[in-house]
């Protein structure tokens, strides 16, 4: 693997990991909600 | 015509794939259309929903959508690469692994279904997880590589969401959202037919058996207008019965006649070789239009009218 080639897999996976963050984030915060929902509800 | 598309040899990968490799599986120009009619066929619901449960609703929607597009993509990445449109996705594009699209579609629509299940209610989970399987089993697997019709019966897949939005919010099944459904099933034919009298040749190289590739122009021409007035008369029926008010009854009188009337040159018309398609391709257009603002028309009937009756 060529120096370019090891830091584009390197971005890539950088991308893929803040991404999976945020919608890790993102869920936390839609099962919170959704549990006060159906607590007022 | 049979020709399967088997996912056996994966594609070699040479990129490493991004996050944006993964949001292009999901289909999100697809997604848009869905998460709409979705969204739509929710607000249009007689009853109240938490707008938290209502956002959810719509949001395992969508990720179904996804999930099933994700599918379709890792069954089809042979098909993919041998059409011109298609052949730039991140299968056949060698920047994913295929079982890692597949175990992508699988999560996604394993999450939208539970989701839904657990935030929203059981019978909107159940048909969602139908319309998922639908997808990408009963139109990918089955019957794409297998018939002309294909896009007949598989239009039920694009037809569900309007009815998972609208169960989502009543909880149980009546006359009106049967009806959103019969819209959009009978609305995909034309739509699709369309695009592929002006992409046929892509079509054709993949070996998949499309209506023009198999029975010809003439035949797919004659039968777009025939859907069209069959479809005029559906998109009216929910007038009829009383579901909906008169914004919306004069909407889909105006909108289906322009559809019908657009079909016509089609129907009417046979074209040569280097022919530029305009006709088609405005009916294409105006078809994508066409369902934007018919279920617009319905929410805003809801909204302006508040009828949406439970009929």
């Amino acid at each position: 693997m060529t120096p370019e080639e090891q830091e584009a897999l390197k971005r890539a996976r950088r991308g893929r990991n803040v991404a999976l963050g945020l919608v890790l984030a993102a869920l936390v915060a839609l099962f919170y909600a959704i549990t006060w929902a159906k607590i007022a509800g | 015509m049979t020709v399967l598309a088997m996912p056996t040899a994966a594609a070699s990968t040479t990129l490493p794939s991004e996050w944006r490799d993964y949001f292009a599986l999901t289909k999100p120009r697809v997604m848009s259309l869905v998460v709409f009619t979705g969204l739509c066929g929710l607000l249009a619901a007689p009853g109240h929903i938490n707008p938290v449960l209502g956002f959810t609703a719509v949001l395992c929607i969508a990720l179904g959508a996804g999930g099933a597009g994700a599918l379709n993509q890792w069954w089809e990445a042979d098909l993919d690469a041998r059409m011109k449109r298609t052949a730039k996705r991140p299968l056949p594009g060698g920047r994913m692994e295929r079982t890692n699209a597949r175990d992508f579609g699988i999560a996604l629509s394993v999450a939208s279904v539970l989701i839904m299940g657990l935030a929203v209610n059981w019978l909107a989970a159940i048909i969602l997880a139908i319309s998922i399987l639908y997808y990408a089993v009963v139109y990918t697997i089955w019957l794409k590589p297998r018939t002309p019709q294909n896009i007949v019966i598989g239009g039920g897949a694009g037809a569900f969401p309007p009815l998972i939005g609208w169960v989502a919010v009543t909880g149980h099944i009546t006359w009106m959202p049967v009806l959103l459904f019969a819209i959009i099933f009978m609305w995909t034919p034309p739509h699709f037919w369309a695009l592929a009298l002006f992409v046929q040749s892509d079509y054709a190289k993949a070996g998949i058996p499309m209506l023009p590739v198999v029975a010809g122009q003439a035949a797919t021409r004659r039968q777009i207008l025939a859907y069209a007035i069959v479809l005029f008369a559906v998109s009216l029926a929910p007038w009829w019965i009383g579901g909906v008010g008169a914004i919306y009854g004069v909407a889909a009188v105006a909108l289906s006649a322009l559809f019908v009337a657009l079909c016509i040159p089609v129907a009417l018309r046979r074209s040569a070789e280097g022919d530029r398609m305009k006709p088609e391709k405005r009916l294409f257009g105006y078809s994508v239009l066409y369902l934007f603002a018919l279920f617009a028309a319905l929410v805003a009937d809801r909204l302006i009218l508040g009828q949406g009756l439970a009929a």
